[in-house]
């Protein structure tokens, strides 16, 4: 007997288990960054921002063959429940590397060597798999800012509540479920950038999991697309009126 | 803010003569695809440590120590005990450490040891508690990388897993009414319930490897650490700035999850300890 899915199968926000939350993109929202992006998923709000190609500072660490990816991600102080005090947390530090190794592997650094690419992702309001959206927004400024890319970048997060597999956890299901497995991929290149997982499962669950977590990927790169050509095809339209 | 690994110049012109031998099934240290390296436990190296275990997998060399003490619960765990686990590459272990405050290297190790053990359910917290709500054991894992030549991740979880296997802590009473908890002069295991396996492979081009060595982590394109627990799996991390296919993870897991049982088996036999029952009954609780 489940508290977090109900005898009709309905999650605790009403959802089916293989249902995301309602998603929001749009595409250079900030005038200063290179390239800009922004999410809604569910009651996640986050900022993506990218800078670069730039010069690397401090020099020293320049690296002579492609450019250096730096990657910060930020929970804003009011993002959460309980006040998050802004300095960097562990699970911060950690999120910002995975975070950058995941859209790395889709940037094409060696077509800039010596230069530096900041991505900066802020949380404003966090409401589980705020991770996976970080990365589905950063992928998105990375292609505004003109960064050259193998692929977009799509991220989601699968997991086990009252036993069942279930796409996109909520902050409820986050925390008092059995299991949470964010899933970052590149589908063009059918690559995964990012996997993590905590929690118990059988080697059949994971395999359900992790397909679950890809048709979940697939589903958001297809809204990615849409932002993409939303953004560029209103404005294409915007220069030829003028 | 994360950023992206050095270049290994030196490293990255290897590669290429590495990915020739990668197609004979040959790596550079003569071992197959699926070898590691081989693998030493020893248990209380540490006397004044609750529990202590220094591990060598090659040339790798981790040193865990386990201290207690006592401690609230957590507010969202008021009836479990607390499991913090922490972990330094020390800058003695490698010239390219840097002195300071671990960094996200040593941060992302504590944390997916952490993750490996407390996930497993290795040690059943819910039986280090005093009062509910009010005071717990508190146990604390350290983990000193005194040698760092490839993966760290498994040598690390290996080492945690072994102190806290063959921990002895200080057993606290706390009667009704009481405030002050009272040493009974006891040392006890920890409710240990099983032993999860850490399994870490990297990738080259198209070649999987089991146990990386530094001069192979310097070239891969990603890496995975899967941890295991008897019946499944229980942690994942992948990194490194590269990509897996579904196909290429779905294999790994499950040949992983089949090598991680021969790995258990070595480590008890290490450890001197049985099997899942044999290891619970000896917890004493």
């Amino acid at each position: 007997m489940g508290k977090l899915i109900d005898e009709s199968g309905r999650r605790t926000d009403g959802r089916g288990p293989h249902e995301m939350r309602p998603l929001k993109l749009e595409v250079g929202i900030l005038k200063n960054a290179d390239g800009s992006a922004y999410i809604e998923l569910g009651r996640n709000k986050i900022v993506a921002a990218v800078y670069g190609p730039k010069e690397v500072h401090p020099r020293h660490l320049t690296l002579p063959d492609r450019m250096l990816i730096k990657c910060r991600y930020h929970m804003s102080p009011f993002s959460v429940e309980e006040r998050k005090p802004p300095q960097p947390s562990r699970r911060e530090i950690e999120i910002s590397k995975v975070m950058r190794e995941a859209l790395e592997a889709a940037i094409i650094t060696d077509q800039y060597p010596r230069t530096a690419l900041d991505i900066f992702v802020e949380v404003l309001e966090s409401d589980g798999g705020s991770r996976g959206a970080s990365i589905t927004a950063a992928s998105l400024a990375l292609a505004n800012a003109g960064i050259p890319m193998r692929d977009l970048v799509a991220a989601c997060a699968v997991g086990k509540v009252d036993g069942q597999i279930v796409l996109d956890l909520n902050d409820v299901e986050d925390k008092e479920g059995e299991v949470d497995m964010p899933v970052a991929y590149m589908p063009n290149l059918d690559r995964i950038t990012l996997l993590q997982m905590d929690g118990k499962l059988t080697i059949d669950e994971f395999k359900a999991a992790l397909d679950l977590a890809l048709r979940g990927c697939r589903q958001l790169y297809e809204a990615q697309r849409r932002a993409l050509y939303d953004h560029y095809f209103s404005s294409a339209q915007q220069e030829v009126s003028k | 803010m994360s950023v992206s690994r050095r270049s290994f110049v030196v490293e990255r012109l290897r590669k290429e003569k590495m990915k020739e031998l990668l197609a004979k099934g040959q790596r550079l240290d003569g071992r197959g695809m699926t070898d590691y390296r081989p693998l030493s436990i020893s248990t209380s190296v540490v006397s004044k440590a609750e529990g202590s275990a220094q591990v060598h997998l090659g040339n790798t060399a981790v040193i865990a120590g386990v201290k207690v003490a006592l401690d609230r619960p957590y507010r969202d765990t008021p009836d479990r005990g607390n499991l913090i686990v922490n972990a330094e590459i020390l800058p003695l272990a490698s010239p390219y450490v840097e002195l300071g405050p671990p960094d996200e290297n040593a941060i992302e190790l504590a944390r997916v040891v952490d993750r490996g053990i407390r996930e497993s359910g290795m040690v059943d917290m819910s039986k280090l508690v005093l009062r509910p709500g009010e005071l717990v054991y508190s146990i604390f894992v350290d983990i000193n990388v005194l040698n760092a030549d490839g993966n760290l991740f498994d040598a690390a979880s290996y080492a945690a897993v072994a102190a806290l296997a063959t921990a002895r802590i200080p057993e606290y009473s706390l009667p009704e009414g009481s405030s002050t908890p009272t040493p009974t002069g006891n040392r006890i295991p920890l409710p240990v319930t099983g032993l999860p396996v850490s399994m870490t492979a990297a990738k080259i081009g198209d070649y999987v490897l089991y146990d990386p060595t530094e001069e192979e982590e310097a070239v891969m394109d990603t890496r995975l650490t899967m941890v295991f627990t008897e019946d499944g799996i229980c942690a994942l991390q992948k990194g490194g700035s590269g990509g897996w296919s579904p196909a290429e993870v779905v294999k790994l897991v499950e040949e992983a999850f089949a090598k991680a049982k021969e790995i258990r088996e070595e480590i008890r036999r290490m450890l001197g300890i049985g099997g899942q029952a044999e290891a619970a009954q000896g917890s004493g609780t």
